[in-house]
C-alpha cells in the first residue's frame, strides 16, 4: 500500500491574484478531496465551499508574560533584559505590552520576586468538516497571535489524516501570501507548487521572489498567470521569465467578472459558470495537474 | 499626539485589495502639494512600493538578528539553555553529548546566554534584509524594507524600516497582508489606519478580522473600499451598520488597473484623483484631530 501524500500548494507572493478562487475550482473537480486552507491569517475558502459538521480544537500558539503587580517591586530589571521592547515603565509602574511580547519566557527567569508568569494564548481554532465534493480542514488564528507556520504544519497533517479517510491521497493546499514562516511551512515536503501571478509590475516582483524561495524545496513547480489578458505585454515578460528558468506556464486564465459573481453566490467559477472562458482554462489546468 | 508627527499605516486583512495603490497614489499627492512625507513599505516579504516611486538611494543598511554560539569547549551540557530555549531551537542529546544551535528556529530572545553558567554562549550576527532610504526631492523619501528569502520572520526588517522615519513629520505606512506579527509590528506604530477593501465575500470576511484586530489594539480608523463595482452591497451595510468610516470609494475600471499594472500612479495619469487623495488626508487629519 502507498502511505504517500499527494500535496499540491497554491502560492503567489502577492496577495490577491486568485490562490484561493482556483483552489476552490480545483476542489470542485473531479473526484472527492482533502482540502486544506493554510491561509491562517485570512481563511476565506471556507466562504466557497461551506463545510457542514465540524470538528473543532483550541490550537495554543505560545505563551504570553503577565506581571502580578501585588508581588511586583518595579525594579526594572525585566525591561533591560527583554529583547523585544515588550516591558516598559509606564509612571513609575513595570508593564509588559501583550502585542509585543514574544513568549521567550527570558523574563520569569530574571524576576528576583518572580511576579511573572506566562499565559497560554489559546484563542486560535482548526477546524475539519465535510463539504460537497469531499473534506476540508481551515484554521482561525487569532489576530496577533504567533506560530502561525506551526498551526499550517496543524492543519495539513489533519488535512493529510482525510485524504487517506477518502482513499484519495491528494491534498489540495491553499496557502497564504508571502514568502514568510507561513508559506514556507505550506511548501515544505508537498509534491507540486503552483503559483498564480497576475499581469503587474508587482505580480512580476512578488513572483520572482516566491520561485526563489521554491527553488531551496525538492518539489516540481509551475506557474498560472490569471487575468492574464488584462496586460498581455507584462504576461508575456512573465512567460519569458519562466522559460528562461525553465519553469512551465501550465494555464493563462482570462478576466473574468464570473469568478467574483460565482464567489458572491458561495460557488466555485466551475459551479457558477462551467461554460465561461476561464472556466474552461481551469478545466485544463486541472488535467494537466492530476494527469498521472 | 502632537500635530507635528502623524504615522498613517495602510492595512488589509486580504492581500491584493489595493494597499499599496492608495499608499503610492497618497504619497505623490502629498509630496508633490509641498508636504515632507516619507513612504515606508513594511510589507518586507514582497515589497512592491519600488515598482512605482523610484528616487536616489542614499542609505542602505542590513538587518541583523544575535545567533547563540554554543563554545563545546567550555559547556559542560548541563542542559539548560535547551530548557530555557521556547523555540525548540537547541537540540540536546545528552546521551551522546550532542548540543546544536537550529539557527533558522532562534527568536533572538537572549534566554540561552542567561541560562549558561559556564560562559559557553556568545552570539554570532546573521543577516536578515536590507533597510534602503531613497531621496524623493529634498524633503520626502521612501524607505523599504527587504527580507532576504528564506527568513521566517520579516518583523525585525520592519521594526528597523520604522525607526528609520522616527522623527519625521508624516509617515505613511503601507503594511503587509494578514493579522498576524508582519501586520501587527506594523500598526502597532500606526496613530491611524486605513483600512483597503473590496465589494466581495472574501474583502468583507477579511475586513472583519482587521476590524476586530485595530479595535483590540485601540487604533482609530476608516475604509477605502477598492474596486466599486464588482461583487455586492455587503461592505456597505456591514460599515454602516456598525458605524465605521468610509473615507473613499475607488471604481473598478480597466483603465486603472492597467494603470496599476504597469507601476505607473495614478495621480500622474488622472489629475482628478489628486484632489481626491488630498481629500482622504484631510479626512484622516480630522479624525484624529477631532478625539
Amino acid at each position: 500500500m502507498d502511505y504517500s501524500i499527494n500535496e499540491i500548494v497554491i502560492l503567489s507572493g502577492k496577495g490577491g491574484t486568485g490562490k484561493t478562487s482556483l483552489s476552490a475550482a480545483l476542489a470542485t473537480i473531479g473526484d472527492k478531496k482533502s482540502i486544506a486552507d493554510c491561509d491562517v491569517d485570512a481563511a476565506n475558502l471556507y466562504l466557497i465551499l461551506q463545510p457542514e459538521n465540524y470538528y473543532k480544537e483550541v490550537f495554543v500558539t505560545g505563551f504570553k508574560a503577565a506581571i502580578n503587580k501585588n508581588i511586583c517591586i518595579d525594579c526594572g530589571k525585566c525591561i533591560s533584559y527583554c529583547r523585544f521592547e515588550a516591558i516598559s515603565n509606564i509612571d513609575g509602574s513595570v508593564c509588559i505590552s501583550e502585542t509585543n511580547c514574544d513568549g521567550c519566557k527570558l523574563c520569569t527567569h530574571v524576576c528576583p520576586v518572580e511576579a511573572i508568569t506566562m499565559k497560554p494564548s489559546n484563542k486560535s481554532r482548526w477546524y475539519i468538516g465535510s463539504f460537497r465534493n469531499g473534506t476540508m480542514v481551515h484554521a482561525r488564528l487569532y489576530p496577533g497571535e504567533d506560530n502561525s507556520g506551526k498551526l499550517v504544519n496543524v492543519v495539513r497533517e489533519a488535512a493529510a489524516i482525510e485524504a487517506f479517510k477518502l482513499e484519495n491521497h491528494t491534498v489540495i493546499i491553499d496557502g497564504p501570501p508571502g514568502i514568510g514562516c507561513p508559506a514556507i511551512s505550506s511548501v515544505t515536503g508537498a509534491r507540486m507548487a503552483v503559483v498564480v501571478t497576475e499581469p503587474t509590475k508587482s505580480g512580476l516582483h512578488d513572483l520572482k521572489r516566491i520561485l526563489e524561495l521554491i527553488s531551496n524545496f525538492k518539489v516540481l513547480v509551475c506557474v498560472i498567470i490569471n487575468k492574464f489578458d488584462l496586460n498581455k505585454n507584462i504576461s508575456h515578460e512573465i512567460d519569458l521569465y519562466c522559460k528562461e528558468s525553465q519553469i512551465p506556464v501550465i494555464g493563462r486564465i482570462p478576466f473574468d467578472t464570473n469568478i467574483v459573481m460565482a464567489m458572491v453566490h458561495c460557488k466555485s467559477i466551475v459551479e457558477w459558470a462551467p461554460n465561461s472562458p476561464a472556466s474552461k482554462e481551469i478545466y485544463s489546468i486541472y488535467q494537466t495537474i492530476f494527469k498521472e | 499626539m502632537n500635530s507635528y508627527s502623524m504615522k498613517i499605516a495602510i492595512a488589509s486583512g486580504k492581500g491584493g485589495t489595493g494597499k499599496t495603490f492608495v499608499s503610492t497614489n497618497l504619497f505623490q499627492t502629498l509630496q508633490k502639494s509641498g508636504e515632507k512625507v516619507i513612504i515606508v513599505d513594511c510589507d518586507a516579504e514582497e515589497p512592491n512600493v519600488a515598482a512605482f516611486i523610484s528616487g536616489h538611494e542614499i542609505s542602505n543598511k542590513t538587518v541583523f538578528q544575535h545567533i547563540p554560539v554554543i563554545d563545546t569547549k567550555k559547556c559542560q551540557l548541563c542542559g539548560k539553555c535547551f530548557e530555557y530555549c521556547q523555540y525548540n531551537a537547541i537540540v540536546f542529546l545528552p546521551i551522546v553529548n550532542f548540543i546544536k544551535v537550529i539557527e533558522n528556529l532562534c527568536h533572538d530572545c537572549g534566554a540561552c546566554s542567561y541560562a549558561c553558567q559556564y560562559g559557553a554562549i556568545t552570539e554570532t550576527e546573521k543577516p536578515l534584509g536590507i533597510v534602503k532610504t531613497f531621496l524623493i526631492n529634498e524633503s520626502s523619501c521612501f524607505i523599504e524594507a527587504r527580507t532576504d528569502i528564506g527568513i521566517s520572520s520579516s518583523v525585525p526588517v520592519i521594526k528597523r524600516a520604522i525607526k528609520e522615519a522616527e522623527g519625521q513629520s508624516l509617515v505613511l505606512l503601507d503594511s503587509p497582508p494578514g493579522i498576524s506579527c508582519p501586520f501587527i509590528a506594523t500598526v502597532n506604530f500606526a496613530d491611524y489606519i486605513v483600512l483597503v477593501t473590496e465589494p466581495t465575500p472574501f474583502g468583507l470576511n477579511d475586513l472583519k478580522l482587521s476590524v476586530e484586530t485595530v479595535q483590540y489594539m485601540k487604533k482609530p480608523f476608516g475604509v477605502i473600499i477598492n474596486s466599486v463595482g464588482i461583487g455586492d452591497r455587503a461592505v456597505y451595510d456591514w460599515l454602516e451598520q456598525n458605524n465605521i468610516p468610509l473615507l473613499m470609494e475607488i471604481p473598478f475600471e480597466t483603465r486603472i488597473a492597467r494603470i496599476y499594472s504597469e507601476g505607473k500612479l495614478l495621480v500622474d495619469e488622472d489629475k482628478t484623483y489628486l484632489e481626491q487623495f488630498i481629500n482622504l488626508y484631510k479626512i484622516i487629519r480630522n479624525g484624529l484631530f477631532d478625539q
